[in-house]
């Protein structure tokens, strides 16, 4: 299947257009909540939870018996929470840093989920075949249920964020601010930390333990790059989220053998370098062309400045001078003494310059400022 | 208890040593994520290595892996440099695309190879026996654990040679190139040693579990000792505890031994966390009450002292005035009483010559505002504490 066969299959088969709808929807919640961890400083938490939901799928199944999805994440929401507020308690109780405790969350609750699990499989019982796509995600298991409970939390989510969308601003840019103005900033910390664990849990399905972290980060630190403002960032993150869903599921149905989650983290990493690189304002090329042009710029202006040292011993300031006599000072070029003259700073006429007023009043006041500066 | 048994046994231990030594380091630098980031991105590394050389404990293969490891570091520090994004999530974007990279090399070469996420990921310990190694048909034990055991002895030699230049470097990196030992190299070689380790382990107790030995003994060393040997020492005696309980744990329950290993370090954790004596959780909470009390009673004290009117030293002015809950004004005044700060006629409370004493000092305290003084004052004055 290529993948234009895919987007025409898109609109008539059924299971193609569940699954995409699910990973997209699923990339739009992620990007929408990603953009509040990343900006909270809380990127790996998102790594830490999705292993640390796993003793609970595993305890769920193991109390129930039953493979229903929704028993199984509420488990995981469980056990993701209790994940969640240990970390923060490791952080203020102890002198134990962040790293460390979500280091410790992430592979202590793995590790016993692992031994649930392994426990689970040689318990006599049939029903237990499929825990472990939790593990690495299966999209493909995606059916109309699964998506229609992502778009609701995703639309209570919404809700939710448009509500509190002063107070998560206010606590994500100024915490202590917040708290003086009397807000009770433990509760909208506990509402926006269920929410971003509820949007793991859910995608754990989809993608999997491991490559949850870079389903919740790189939309959001894709979308950063590209703004300064939390809300255009949340909507561009929800954006590419969602973009990196339905691209990740096209490639991976069009080829065989490819599973689908590490297609979608590729494709969201592919927006992460274009953002890095690209965007206009933080991004590297741009950058480095800013640079550029300031460093030449600069040089520009030193031309300038040496030559008002020569002209300013002259009682008429735009007296030519021999170019000859700028030797001993090297950061000019002919291209340099074009772009002066484009600038009307000084006149050339064959091997002769000449300030005009207007430059020496610029080098004039560049110097003043230099002056002033010391 | 049978040969095998016991070879599993030995492994896992000296898997454990394996990983707590680096781990210590890694703790200390506030770098253990790192750890995790390179358990999951070698898997490249191993995937490459696997098509070459078709063998899993291929000393090839575990150089590539390692290198890949390496190259994580040196990934998340170039993009953390410029300054686009916070360093966790720098660790956050790189590992997931190289692992996603990984996963996709297995996918699309699954029919050729016997290699599959499952195994990398979790790995199993009890297949380890074996796997042997045949010198001229000699039987020289398992692979895994000349393998380990070889990470172990060079891990062991760079400690001893660099044990200065690693502890100088991890405390305080101005004063360590002051001294002409370059930070930049100890960090690379720290990461260069953990990357091999990793790759090492990732075989016998799985890539996630790698990270489990690597930080858990090590922050449990951490909560009960601030002496860098102490701790690693301590980290090395969790960590075997941990492989040895864990492996007896799995053959109880009939489980897997590598998950049981890290659900043993985590009860081992906890109860370090919750009773551990100085910066233990219950310590901790209990050192905050006390010194609630304390500053109260202090409080209290230099009430006592502004006022001379009966009614403002009344008894049950207390809850009235200072606004104080029943239970801790009585708690307060109790402790009073029993140091001989105060005395009560009649329901009045007056300030002893020790309490006086003791809130004059307490004042040159406030406005002099040395934190050292305070918790001296209290162990001269104090019969009892909060």
């Amino acid at each position: 299947m290529t993948i234009s066969e895919y987007f025409e299959l898109l609109f008539t088969d059924y299971t193609l257009r569940t699954i995409t709808l699910g990973t997209a929807v699923l990339g739009a919640i992620c990007g929408m909540l990603g953009s509040f961890a990343v900006l909270r400083k809380e990127s790996l938490l998102g790594d830490a939870i999705s292993h640390a939901a796993l003793p609970g799928i595993a305890l769920a199944f193991l109390i129930t018996g039953a493979k229903d999805t929704n028993v199984l994440l509420i488990g995981a929401l469980v056990s993701g929470l209790i994940g969640t507020f240990w970390i923060r308690g490791m952080t203020t109780k102890t002198h134990l840093k962040s790293d460390t405790a979500l280091g410790l969350v992430l592979s202590l609750f793995f590790g016993f989920g692992m031994l649930l699990l392994t426990f689970i499989q040689k318990q006599p019982n049939a029903n237990q075949a499929g825990l472990d796509k939790y593990l690495f995600g299966q999209a493909a298991t995606l059916v109309e249920k699964d998506v229609t409970l992502m778009v609701i939390v995703t639309g209570i989510c919404l809700f939710i964020v448009l509500l509190f969308w002063k107070e998560f601003k206010i606590l994500l840019f100024d915490a202590d601010y917040t708290k003086t103005l009397g807000f009770n900033t433990r509760f909208i910390d506990i509402l926006i930390t269920f929410f971003i664990v509820l949007a793991i849990v859910l995608g754990l399905q989809t993608v999997g333990v491991v490559l949850m972290s870079a389903m919740l980060l790189a939309p959001a630190a894709a979308a950063r790059q590209w703004t300064n403002k939390l809300g255009v960032m949340i909507f561009l993150a929800a954006v590419f989220g969602a973009f990196s869903g339905v691209f990740g599921t096209a490639i991976s149905a069009s080829q065989n053998n490819l599973s689908t989650g590490p297609v979608i983290v590729l494709v969201a990493a592919v927006f992460v370098v274009f953002s890095f690189i690209f965007s206009p304002g933080r991004g590297l090329l741009f950058r480095q062309i800013r640079f550029r042009q300031n460093r030449r710029d600069l040089q520009l202006k030193k031309t300038l400045q040496f030559m008002y040292g020569i002209a300013k011993t002259h009682e008429n300031v735009s007296h030519p001078h021999a170019i000859r006599i700028l030797n001993n000072f090297q950061g000019f070029t002919k291209k340099t003494l074009q772009q002066l003259e484009e600038k009307d700073w000084i006149t050339l006429s064959g091997q002769q310059w000449a300030l005009t007023n207007e430059g020496f009043s610029e080098a004039k006041n560049l110097y003043n400022q230099q002056e002033n500066h010391e | 208890m049978n040969s095998p048994q016991i070879e599993i046994q030995i492994i896992a231990a000296v898997v454990a040593m394996a990983c707590a030594i680096p781990g210590v380091f890694l703790v200390l630098r506030k770098m253990a994520l790192i750890s995790d980031a390179i358990s999951h991105s070698i898997l490249p590394g191993i995937v490459v290595g696997f098509f070459i050389t078709q063998d899993l404990n291929s000393p090839l293969l575990i150089l590539l892996a390692a290198i890949t490891g390496v190259i994580t570091v040196i990934l998340v520090e170039a993009i953390q440099k410029t300054g686009l994004v916070k360093e966790d999530t720098a660790i956050g974007l790189v590992f997931p695309a190289l692992f996603s990279i990984g996963v996709i090399m297995i996918a699309k070469n699954a029919n050729d190879v016997h290699l599959d996420v499952d195994a990398v990921l979790l790995g199993e310990l009890a297949f380890a026996p074996f796997d042997r190694l045949l010198m001229s048909g000699v039987d020289m034990g398992p692979k895994s654990l000349w393998i380990m055991g070889s990470v172990l002895l060079v891990t062991l030699v760079l400690l001893f040679l660099f044990f200065k230049e690693l502890k100088v470097s991890t405390f305080d990196a101005g004063l360590s190139s002051a001294l002409g030992i370059s930070p930049i190299i100890m960090h690379y070689g720290l990461m260069s040693v953990s990357s091999v380790t990793v790759v090492g382990a990732f075989d016998a107790v799985g890539a996630i579990l790698v990270v489990a030995l690597m930080i858990a003994p090590a922050a449990t060393a951490y909560l009960l000792t601030s002496d860098l040997k102490k701790m690693l020492g301590l980290s090395i005696i969790f960590g075997v505890f941990s492989a040895i309980a864990g492996y007896w744990l799995a053959h109880w329950l009939d489980a897997s031994i590598s998950g049981s290993m890290t659900t043993v370090l985590g009860l081992v954790f906890l109860s370090v966390y919750l009773f551990a004596p100085n910066k233990g959780l219950l310590s901790v909470l209990y050192r905050q009450k006390q010194q609630r009390t304390e500053v109260s009673l202090l409080t209290f004290l230099l009430h006592l002292n502004n006022h001379t009117e009966e009614n403002e030293r009344h008894i049950n002015h207390l809850n009235e005035h200072i606004n104080w809950q029943k239970v801790r004004s009585k708690t307060v005044l109790d402790l009073a009483l029993k140091n001989n700060m105060i005395i009560i006629e009649k329901d009045i409370v007056f300030l002893t010559e020790k309490g006086s004493e003791f809130t004059q000092q307490a004042l040159e305290y406030i406005l002099t505002n040395k934190d050292d003084k305070i918790e001296h004052m209290k162990d001269d004055f104090f019969l009892f504490r909060g």
